[in-house]
């Protein structure tokens, strides 16, 4: 019984293949989008400005402080009430990247608040612009504490896009679902699933780790 | 969608959604538990001289680092069954959490012993301190002082991640929601509502996270 069902699921390997397809185009729109407005929200999160500080605070915690998968249904069962309406994909890639920019905002004003404020106070003092001092001094040296929890965070955004499964994006983990009303052996149904999942994560988590290994021994030589 | 709120349904509602609130909080208590136990179970194996056993705990903890919760879930969901283990939903959905969060509790407590400077052990044992000793006076102290913010991170994490259980049709707060939005199609009510409960909660962790940073005396080992 066992053969006949390995069997089977290797026949639905293009259909796995395919919700990989779904799960990488769900988190890598989401990705260049999050990481754009969270940079940009970052940024001024960690500038002076404190009414615009805090409503991106109160937002950041809005997103942290409830599940992933209550926003989703949010977004795609509220917005059509307020006259919005969206398709499964548009609506789950605009609820993680309303995810992947809340938690990249936190990163990104991390990193510049990291930057000992003597090299600011130099840079005005040698007369550049705001401008020149963001690209040229702050955020080369923010990079350093931003770059290995931003590529951990988008192992997140990948793992996360699994939730979107519940409003019936055909990514991996929907994929799976399908096919274990097919094939009733979950162990193997949904090893394939985490077996996919790994061979996406498990290379980022190690970029992650070599990154922070490296960032911190380019910091003590400086 | 703002001047058809309505709050009565919520009213009529509330039994229901106290009592969910009540079972989230049962249900991610009892995984937090469990993933603490799990977790300390792990690191002790990572840590220890034996490679089979440091190589085993490796392996469970990338690989559930690397697949999301929501295929874990299934996987132990679907998978369980045909291993002719008929477990309870609720029992499965602990199960999973407990596993998942067990994996992170063993990577946040392994960075709090591995931060502590290995003189200070050589010097514990200089004094002829013994290893129950040195466990309770000098590592751990220190250990907890730098964990217990990471600890509180996941046991928030866990909290939100319960959500998923609503899949597998848990009553919990994700499932009142979704309940609502079902028996009288009054999603904005719904979700919203459950938004909020897990807000309180998020709120609540949030703050004794920040509260124990400033008052609990080990905080000096940072």
């Amino acid at each position: 019984m066992w053969g006949f069902y390995f069997g089977e699921l290797v026949h639905s390997l293009p259909f796995f293949l395919k919700g990989l397809w779904m799960t990488a185009a769900v988190s890598g729109l989401s990705l260049i989008a999050g990481t754009i407005i969270g940079f940009i929200l970052g940024i001024i999160r960690a500038s002076g400005n404190k009414v615009l500080r805090s409503i991106i605070g109160a937002w950041v915690d809005l997103i942290r402080g409830t599940p992933f998968l209550v926003q989703v249904f949010i977004i795609f069962f509220i917005l059509p009430g307020a006259g919005i309406e969206l398709e499964a994909f548009p609506a789950a890639v605009i609820a993680l990247t309303n995810l992947a920019a809340s938690f990249i905002c936190e990163i990104v004003a991390g990193g510049i608040l990291a930057v000992p404020s003597g090299q600011r106070e130099a840079a005005t003092a040698s007369g550049l612009s705001a401008y020149q001092q963001l690209r040229y001094i702050i955020l080369p040296q923010a990079m350093r504490t931003i770059l290995p929890p931003l590529v951990g965070q988008y192992v997140l955004l990948v793992k996360d896009s699994s939730v979107v499964s519940a409003i019936g994006v055909v990514d991996i983990t929907r994929v799976g679902w399908l096919t274990v009303q097919r094939i009733p052996e979950g162990l193997m149904v949904f090893g394939l699933v985490g077996i996919l999942y790994f061979a996406i994560c498990y290379p980022l988590i190690n970029l992650s780790n070599f990154l922070e290994r490296r960032m911190t021994v380019v910091g003590t030589r400086l | 969608m703002l001047e058809t709120f309505n709050f009565r349904v919520i009213l009529e509602y509330m039994p229901l959604y106290l009592q969910c609130f009540l079972a989230t909080l049962w249900l991610s208590a009892l995984s937090l538990l469990g993933a603490i136990a799990v977790g300390t179970i792990a690191c002790a194996m990572r840590l220890s001289q034996s490679r089979t056993f440091s190589r085993l705990a490796g392996i469970y903890i990338e690989s559930i680092r690397s697949t999301p919760l929501l295929a874990q879930l299934y996987f132990f969901y679907f998978g369980l069954p045909s291993l002719g283990l008929m477990l309870p939903e609720w029992v499965t959905g602990v199960i999973a959490l407990t596993l998942n969060s067990g994996a992170y509790y063993a990577e946040i407590i392994r960075a709090g012993i591995q931060a502590i400077p290995y003189g200070q052990i050589e010097a514990g044992i200089a004094s002829g301190l013994s290893y129950f000793q040195r466990m309770r006076y000098i590592i751990l102290p220190q250990a907890l002082g730098m964990t217990i913010r990471p600890m509180l991170g996941q046991a928030i994490v866990l909290v939100k991640d319960s959500s998923l259980l609503s899949l597998i049709s848990i009553m919990e707060l994700t499932r009142a929601g979704q309940l609502l939005t079902s028996d009288r199609f009054m999603p904005a009510e719904g979700f919203l509502t459950t938004a909020v409960f897990y807000l309180i909660i998020y709120y609540m962790l949030k703050g004794f996270s920040s509260w124990s940073e400033k008052r609990l005396i080990f905080r000096e080992a940072h």
